[in-house]
């Protein structure tokens, strides 16, 4: 296989990781929702630890998001 | 057209050498510099009046400080007053590097992993210290959870270790991968934009829809800018947590 090739290709394999963050971030959320419509008053207090949530989560899309930028653009 | 990454690079802007390291004021240093004078001409001029009753100015530069103190106060609790003016300028300077790189041909200094990476490797520095400090040798009852079973304690110690020292990394990475993505993410969908308005004909007439996701991302960009300040500064106030209180 061509290098060029197997460039792109390898790129295109490391972002699959989206999947795995895409059911988290959906996870999050879900419970998000559930939990303040069982306690509206938690409302202020959930947001802020689901935000917070959100943000790890998504660091592991960007992580996967380096990985094939590295092999784009570094390689 | 210029590639997507072209607007990371680093350029100097004045040459300088000292004892053969080269230590040239680049775009970077101007927008750190930009930065730190922003925020803390900012909080100058709005709390210069310094009245009982805020006026709007005023009112801006107290949210911040409740904010970062709300958070300081909710993680680390009161042992953690002597630590506020690190974490609020941390917080300030955070804030403000990622939403001047936010305006158009500026630069943005958390894109770089160098940057982040050295803040967040001082931060863990100093909270180890700290740590010992405290608490002497018994700093290291940190990495052995007291309710672990006796069998399996080599196998938590090892991981609890690794996880400890993959922190610096991870605090930095993701700082710095969310500009990154940002950013690229932008300049990809200018490139489309461009590049449909040059193929003509039918692409010609869709190539404002890159320029409104533009729009869309900038709002997107300008939260992402904002949550990743405030994550830096609650992980920070968490890993200082850790080492005063020890679990």
């Amino acid at each position: 296989m061509e290098a060029e090739a197997a460039k792109l290709i390898g790129a295109g394999i490391a972002v699959v990781a989206l999947a795995g963050v895409g059911v988290g971030i959906g996870n999050i959320f879900a419970s998000l929702v559930s939990s303040i419509a069982r306690n509206p008053s938690a409302r202020d207090e959930v947001f802020g630890i689901a935000i917070l949530g959100f943000a790890l989560t998504e660091a592991i899309a960007l992580f996967a998001l380096v990985i094939a930028l590295l092999l784009l653009f570094v390689f | 057209m210029h590639s997507p990454v072209e607007q990371f690079t680093i350029k100097a802007l004045y040459s300088l050498s000292l004892f053969g390291y080269d230590i040239s004021f680049t775009n970077s240093s101007l927008f750190m510099v930009l930065a730190v004078l922003l925020s803390s001409g900012f909080l100058f001029f709005a709390m210069r009046p310094a009245s009982i009753v805020p006026g709007r100015l005023q009112g801006l530069a107290e949210i911040m400080y409740e904010f970062v103190a709300n958070i300081l106060d909710s993680n680390v609790g009161k042992e953690g007053k002597p630590y506020f003016p690190f974490i609020f300028t941390l917080f300030l300077f955070i804030l403000f590097s990622n939403l001047l790189g936010l305006i158009p041909y500026s630069y943005t200094v958390t894109s770089q992993i160098v940057v982040t990476f050295a803040m967040a490797f001082t931060i863990f520095i100093a909270v180890t210290l700290i740590g010992i400090l405290k608490h002497g040798l018994h700093f290291f009852s940190f990495f052995v959870p007291s309710a672990a079973p006796k069998a399996l304690l080599p196998l938590i110690v090892l991981i609890e270790v690794i996880s400890y020292l993959i922190r610096p990394v991870s605090l930095s990475v993701r700082l710095f991968a969310n500009m990154l993505a940002g950013h690229t993410m932008l300049k990809v969908f200018a490139g489309l934009a461009v590049m449909m308005t040059g193929a003509g004909g039918f692409l010609m007439v869709g190539s404002p829809l890159p320029l409104l996701v533009i729009v869309a991302l900038t709002g997107l960009e300008l939260l992402v800018a904002m949550l990743q300040a405030y994550v830096f500064t609650i992980l920070t106030c968490m890993y200082l947590n850790d080492a005063l209180h020890l679990h």
